[in-house]
């Protein structure tokens, strides 16, 4: 152990009560830190728990983020003759060879994935007609990546893989055709097929737009009414861990070339409204370790005030300015690492306690616990920022006890 | 400016300084003025030289620039003009870090307040130049620092706080760790000037004894003339100027 750092320790220990008060400021700072952080990634995390698991975490498309290069240029990249009027093959859109994709997609652990067709259909009922969008899917599959199951208010997915005709739809639509389960539909396609659906099952999300607009058949169904036989134009998937979607998504469409987008994507405004509410909330918990950090800077200061004997003896002994300032800045860094880690341990003891508080809200019939988060990244960030405020807080008192003449010192003693 | 013994050597290191056998300590034409709206001169033109194992006692006045004059020599305060040779090398060259390593190995101080680090004990004390500077084992350094309190008739004292001992045991302390990196000078700063009588010839009688029997050279301000007159030499200060006239 270097004789700065045994200096250092001599200093706080013989120090008690503003050493003390200094280790307080600083493990209650880096505590309320890890509360109120805990606390508000964890609404962040419930918030968004709630808003992505109503749609699919990942959703692949058949498009390409960049149109496919023509043949031409890839021949011939520096070419200087411009051939106009080029257009893509005329196909099937779709995505080619999905089962082989979806295989691919499935093997990647800790997610679930369901193909599904997408396409608009006009239903016609009483005399009246309503554009919607018709997916077609498998009931098993989707039952892993879809909340719609917990949706229905009548009849199920089941009832769907039960009827080949059989079509679900929002409460909205039930409302505006005034169906009801059971009832028969006509459905119409562009590509001009004709067919009447039963419906066998109501939804009800909450979004009245998703209510009005969405409707389930069998994939089979869907591929006939739409014409695309042994077509799905998308994927949807859902993770057992929302957050490495965005990942997965350059994983997948690097390697099967369609677009993926993630949730992450889709809502980056959401995103960036979130980052900023934590940019707000640690700017205001990082204050409490700053107010902490004056209590360093006074306890350094007053320790150069007392001891500028001893930095004269010592500096006239042969120490150097340096060592001088070292002891100093070891003093803030043993203050800061000693406070963090008290501060860890009352921060996870607050945690402890509030993960346990139960709210009742008005009007709600559920007790709701508070979310906490616990992740370790929050326990770096506490540690960082309180050793930034007690080094930052010792550079001070170290730079003025570095600069102790020994002499201005001793012809005041003379 | 060629002076004759205190011609540098012409690659003055250490090991080769250690080879100088002109003055161990020299001053030439040394100054210090505090700058300020009135200037004060504290030293002015003191040329001197400190032979090895010399025991001098620097006298004068109160605020005659003796505390100066030794501040200067002992690398502590830099000169206005002037220049300090310490073993051969001419010291104006020095850096801050090199002056600090120069006081560190080749300066002891002995000041009128022993300036002991209260929160270490008698045996810390004596170790901590010793620990700066790293050239000896721990355990070496901890047999050399309760030899030089052993010497120095301290050997139980060594596990004391500061506190706990009287003035000239306290200043005794001092003077070992003035010696603990082996000095070749040793300064000192009025080393009687807090003790009673018997204290005082104890501790004249020690740093007397550094310069027969360690051949060390000391260098004191002092007032007390009985101190003084165990001296080998006594230069006069007044107003900062060397006074060869001068009697207490």
């Amino acid at each position: 152990m270097s004789i700065q750092f045994v200096i250092a320790v001599t200093h706080l220990v013989s120090r008690k009560r503003p050493t003390l008060v200094s280790l307080v400021g600083i493990a209650l700072g880096v505590a309320f830190f890890l509360a109120v952080s805990s606390l508000m990634r964890g609404s962040e995390r419930d918030f968004i728990k709630r808003l992505v698991d109503n749609s699919p975490h990942l959703t692949v498309y058949d498009e390409y983020r960049n149109p496919q290069p023509q043949p031409a240029t890839l021949r011939w990249p520096d070419g200087a003759v411009e051939l106009r009027r080029v257009k893509p093959l005329r196909e099937v859109r779709g995505i080619r060879g999905h089962a082989q994709k979806l295989a691919f997609i499935e093997s990647l652990p800790g997610l679930r994935a369901a193909p599904v067709l997408v396409g608009s259909v006009v239903l016609t009922f009483a005399g009246r007609s309503e554009g919607v969008t018709l997916n077609g899917i498998v009931p098993a599959k989707m039952k892993g990546v879809s909340t719609i199951e917990d949706k229905m208010t009548q009849g199920s997915l089941e009832a769907l893989a039960a009827h080949p005709n059989g079509l679900i739809i929002g409460e909205g639509l039930a409302r505006k055709f005034g169906l009801s389960l059971g009832g028969v539909v006509n459905a119409v396609s562009p590509a001009g097929e004709s067919r009447a659906l039963k419906v066998v099952g109501i939804f009800r999300t909450g979004n009245a737009g998703y209510d009005e607009t969405q409707t389930f058949a069998l994939l089979k169904r869907a591929q006939g009414l739409l014409d695309r036989p042994d077509r799905v134009n998308r994927f949807i998937l859902q993770f057992d861990d929302p957050y490495v979607a965005r990942d997965v998504a350059s994983l997948i469409e690097a390697r099967i070339g369609y677009k993926a987008v993630s949730w992450l994507e889709a809502s980056e405004d959401l995103m960036s409204v979130l980052l900023v509410r934590n940019l707000i909330m640690y700017s205001v918990v990082s204050a409490i370790l700053v107010v902490a950090a004056f209590g360093i800077y006074n306890t350094l200061s007053t320790i150069v005030m007392e001891k500028v004997h001893d930095i004269a003896i010592l500096k006239s002994m042969g120490f150097h300015a340096r060592d001088v300032r070292r002891i100093f800045l070891a003093e803030g860094v043993l203050l800061g690492l000693v406070g963090s880690l008290l501060g860890l341990g009352l921060g996870l003891g607050l945690m402890a306690l509030l993960v346990q508080v139960e709210i009742k809200p008005p009007g709600a019939t559920d007790i709701v616990h508070l979310p906490i988060y616990w992740g370790y990244d929050q326990y770096l960030l506490a540690l960082g920022f309180a050793m930034v405020s007690a080094v930052g807080a010792a550079v001070l008192p170290a730079r003025k006890a570095a600069r102790v003449q020994p002499v201005t010192i001793l012809r005041g003693m003379g | 400016m060629n002076r004759g013994p205190l011609t540098p050597n012409p690659s003055p290191t250490r090991d080769e300084g250690s080879q100088w056998s002109g003055p161990i300590l020299a001053a030439e034409n040394l100054g210090r003025v505090l700058p300020g709206e009135v200037p004060v001169t504290l030293v002015q033109d003191v040329t001197l030289d400190i032979e090895r194992g010399e025991f001098v006692a620097i006298m004068g006045p109160s605020g005659s620039g003796k505390s100066s004059l030794l501040y200067l020599l002992g690398l502590l305060d830099t000169p206005t003009s002037g220049r300090v040779w310490l073993d051969g090398r001419d010291t104006s060259r020095f850096g801050e870090d090199e002056l600090a390593a120069t006081r560190l190995e080749n300066l002891g101080f002995v000041f009128q307040f022993h300036f002991l680090l209260a929160e270490f004990t008698v045996l810390d004390n004596v170790l901590l130049p010793m620990r700066r500077l790293g050239a000896r084992p721990e355990e070496k350094a901890r047999q050399r620092a309760a030899d030089l309190l052993q010497q120095f008739g301290l050997g139980d004292q060594g596990h004391k706080r500061p506190h706990q001992l009287s003035g000239g045991q306290r200043q005794r302390v001092a003077i070992a760790r003035a010696l603990a990196n082996d000095p070749p000078v040793v300064l000192a700063d009025e080393p009687t000037g807090n003790l009673d009588s018997r204290a005082s010839a104890n501790v004249r009688q020690i740093l007397h004894d550094l310069t027969r029997e360690l051949g060390k050279t000391v260098v004191a301000v002092t007032h007390d003339l009985t101190f003084a007159s165990a001296a080998d030499r006594r230069i006069g200060i007044v107003d900062g100027l060397i006074a060869p006239d001068w009697r207490a």
